[in-house]
């Protein structure tokens, strides 16, 4: 079984404990009290840490060093037989994602674009933009990075499963993997980096793809002239480094970002694992606060990156006046390829 | 051509009548696993007036008569045990009346919960009626007539319970008005402050006389229609948990349901809640009501709302088609059940006995609870899943049914729209007085057994 490589030592002489103390959902206002309060949990000892975290995964991106204070608060939940949210949820989740032998795998090659387990990706990674890769397709739980049970605190389904995602990927002959899902991309190197998961094929964020490809078809380019508001997931605080690449993409195709409270380090969960996990009184507080901070820069449309986020808020968004849609969507928008969604 | 073909034939046209073997063969027999039993003649009336003329000619010939909506009780109740004359009511299918102030509408014999439906959708949007989880072409007063329930049975009650008057034809011929438009021409009430006739017609299956009218019950169609599925995996936790639930008084309907395929329902029990407003700030109260009543669940990680937002579009249909999907997953389509109604705080018995019989008889089961009147009982149905083209799987399933009927009355159950043998269980453990009276009344009733026998017979 692989285990996570974070060192004690690190956590012991942090001067910053950012970790917690940039927490969005568990109040420390003092270095010693946040460093305290980690420090039982690196000695696996009981901690508040363990009851209150929201599981929003900014801790990972919170610490500088490398240390993955996220994994190591989930590894210690499981160890003592911690549930984040209700069994039945925790449950139904490992069930869903079981691998059944029912997958899909189109003609693939060299390289294959990754739809995770998420059916609305299949739809996204067409057209233009995708003509090359559309149809090495491959979907379904046998390729489903499965990160989300990290929001469950179970890093052993991860760990049991994440190898046998790789090797199911491996099978198809592949040298590169387009991952769609942002969460794949984290997984594929954050995650399995921090078990020490061998990866012999090269990730691709997909965003990566979709600048190149913008910047290849930048003749096809009108602008959109729309103001919108990014909703960032969970799985970015995984790969910070990639983060500026939305701002990239909405510069070339015509888009501003204003300037919001919640965004980059300081972004806010889309709110459905919270809801999950809490109830609905945190969950609510925290769409209330994200979109009226949306409504607040003029934003016309809310972007999306996780179809997951974009499920839980669409609804929401579009009630507060702003179009959801997703940041390929709005690509293809810009090269013509997709009428305007409907406001 | 016999004469009672030539007399059938001058009441309602030719083409209203059949005796052909292709026609009578689908009348032979409904989608379950009961037997099936030629008619004699399948019969299509137009007016009320020609269906007395039938039960006339068939006093006179003492022919039986089976009156049909659209035959899906699944539980062979349309299904001529005796032969004579299958009454296909789904000619009679008009609108006759809406009284939006009153809140009811007439409709013929035959009419569809569908036609109903759209009617009310494009006429009366304020307005809507309990629409059982069965096809749409399913008819409106033999769902009243066997104690259907609907979207709207967790509020007021079982379908019958929202029959505001009859039009019948009694088994000697005679046209019989019940209710309030027994004395003027409006349709409110059934019955008070009348004795109520009424249930001299409602789950008596068609034994007892031919609806050829009935007015039905309209309730608010609020603008705003929404759902939460909450889970569990701890079956004891069920009767607390809709007991907290009733006590809400704010929910449209309830299932609880479970089932081990596929994999992301297998060991959990799921309640489905619906819930209606006219504004977003009353479902967000409502639904916040709900989240409260269950949030101690939630803290002791028992139990949990999960999201239903890949689910919604399928949840918020009515009729919900996805509710017979596991008929097809051992192939060829088939399904049944025992649907008996009980008390709440038996769900966890009933529960563990479906996993018992399914495992017993090699057979998959799906199993869903409608709460019915605020929680006062349910309906639990004990659903297997059968291929219609292998029999001996079909033998199965239909012991497992008959343990669970059994069951069902052991546990002081009442079997819903039982077939003729359930029936027999139901008489045999009924208050002797109580089947005494059953037996008088029929008599009385129908002196020459002609409607649908078989049915409700007690053996003297």
């Amino acid at each position: 079984m692989y285990a996570l490589k974070w060192k004690e030592k690190v956590c012991a002489t942090c001067t910053s404990a950012e970790c917690l103390l940039k927490c969005q959902y568990i109040s420390f206002t003092r270095h010693d009290e946040a460093h305290g309060e980690m420090m039982k949990v690196v000695r696996g000892e009981d901690s508040r840490v363990l009851h209150e975290c929201a599981t929003c995964y900014a801790c990972e991106e919170y610490c500088k060093r490398g240390n993955h204070p996220f994994y190591l608060i989930s590894e210690r939940r499981e160890g003592r037989g911690m549930f984040t949210a209700p069994r039945p949820i925790t449950n139904q989740w490992k069930n869903m994602t079981q691998m059944q032998g029912k997958y899909m795998v189109g003609q693939v090659k060299d390289k294959v674009l990754s739809c995770c387990f998420i059916p609305d990706l299949g739809i996204l990674g067409t057209g233009e933009i995708f003509k090359d890769v559309a149809s090495a397709v491959a979907f379904g739980a046998e390729f489903m990075c499965p990160a989300v049970h990290t929001h469950f605190a179970r890093m052993s389904v991860i760990k049991e499963r994440l190898p046998i995602v790789i090797e199911n990927l491996v099978k198809l002959g592949v040298k590169e993997v387009i991952c769609l899902h942002d969460e794949c991309y984290g997984t594929f190197t954050a995650i399995a980096s921090a078990y020490g998961i061998d990866v012999p094929f090269k990730p691709i964020y997909y965003m990566d793809f979709l600048l190149s490809r913008m910047r290849e078809m930048k003749d096809r380019i009108t602008p959109l002239g729309i103001r919108a508001a990014y909703q960032r997931p969970c799985s970015n605080r995984l790969i910070p480094d990639k983060y500026p690449l939305v701002k990239e993409i909405l510069d070339l195709i015509g888009v501003e970002l204003p300037a919001r409270e919640y965004q980059g380090e300081n972004c806010l969960c889309c709110g459905e694992i919270l809801r999950s996990i809490s109830g609905y009184k945190l969950a609510d507080d925290v769409q209330e606060r994200n979109l009226n901070d949306m409504v607040q820069t003029g934003a016309e449309y809310c972007v999306f990156n996780c179809p997951a986020c974009q499920s839980s808020l669409s609804e929401k968004v579009a009630k507060k006046g702003l179009t959801p849609v997703h940041i390929i969507n709005l690509c293809k928008m810009a090269i013509g390829e997709k009428e305007r969604e409907a406001r | 051509m016999s004469d009672i073909l030539k007399a059938l034939i001058e009441i309602v046209g030719e083409r209203g009548v059949s005796n052909t073997p292709e026609e009578i063969w689908f009348y032979s027999r409904d989608p379950g696993v009961l037997t099936p039993h030629l008619p004699d003649y399948v019969v299509a009336p137009r007016t009320t007036e020609e269906v007395q003329k039938i039960v006339l000619l068939a006093n006179r010939e003492k022919i039986p008569v089976v009156p049909m909506g659209n035959g899906m009780s699944l539980t062979g109740l349309v299904i001529p045990l005796k032969g004579g004359i299958v009454l296909d009511m789904k000619r009679m299918n008009k609108i006759l009346e809406v009284n939006a102030m009153a809140r009811y509408a007439v409709v013929e014999g035959g009419t569809s919960q569908g036609v109903l439906k759209a009617c009310l959708q494009e006429h009366y949007p304020q307005l809507r009626h309990s629409i059982p989880d069965a096809p749409p072409t399913t008819t409106i007063a033999a769902n009243a007539a066997l104690h259907g329930q609907g979207r709207l049975t967790q509020q007021y009650g079982f379908n019958s319970e929202m029959v505001t008057g009859l039009e019948v034809v009694l088994p000697t011929g005679e046209i019989c008005l019940i209710g309030s438009p027994s004395l003027g021409p409006y349709w409110f009430s059934r019955g008070p402050t009348m004795p109520d006739l009424s249930a001299l017609f409602l789950g008596w299956l068609g034994t007892t006389g031919i609806i050829t009218k009935i007015g039905l019950r309209l309730y608010p169609n609020k603008k705003i229609r929404d759902v939460e599925l909450f889970v569990t995996d701890r079956v004891d936790l069920i009767p607390d948990i809709l007991y907290k639930l009733t006590h809400l008084e704010i929910l449209e309907d309830v299932n609880v349901w479970f089932q081990p395929k596929p994999l992301m329902f297998q060991g959990n029990f799921h309640i489905t809640l619906y819930f209606t407003g006219d504004t977003e700030e009353e479902i967000t109260f409502k639904r916040r009501m709900i989240w409260d009543a269950l949030q101690e669940y939630m803290d002791s990680k028992d139990g949990g709302f999960m999201s239903v937002q890949y689910m919604k579009e399928m949840l918020m249909e009515m009729p919900q088609r996805g509710i017979a999907d596991f008929a097809d997953v051992p192939k060829g389509g088939g399904f049944e059940y025992s649907g008996p109604i009980t008390i709440l705080s038996h769900f966890p018995q009933y529960a563990a006995k479906v996993v018992e019989l399914a495992a017993k008889y090699d057979v998959l089961y799906a199993s869903s609870a409608r709460l019915i009147s605020g929680g006062h009982c349910m309906m639990f149905s004990i659903s297997f899943a059968f291929n219609r083209n292998d029999p001996a799987m079909m033998t199965r399933v239909k012991h497992a049914l008959d343990e669970a009927t059994a069951f069902a009355l052991e546990m002081g159950g009442i079997p819903w729209k039982p077939n003729f043998m359930e029936q027999k269980m139901i008489m045999e453990k009924m208050d002797p007085a109580a089947r005494k009276l059953l037996q008088m009344i029929k008599k009385n009733l129908d002196p020459q057994g002609i409607m649908n026998p078989g049915n409700w017979e007690v053996n003297t």
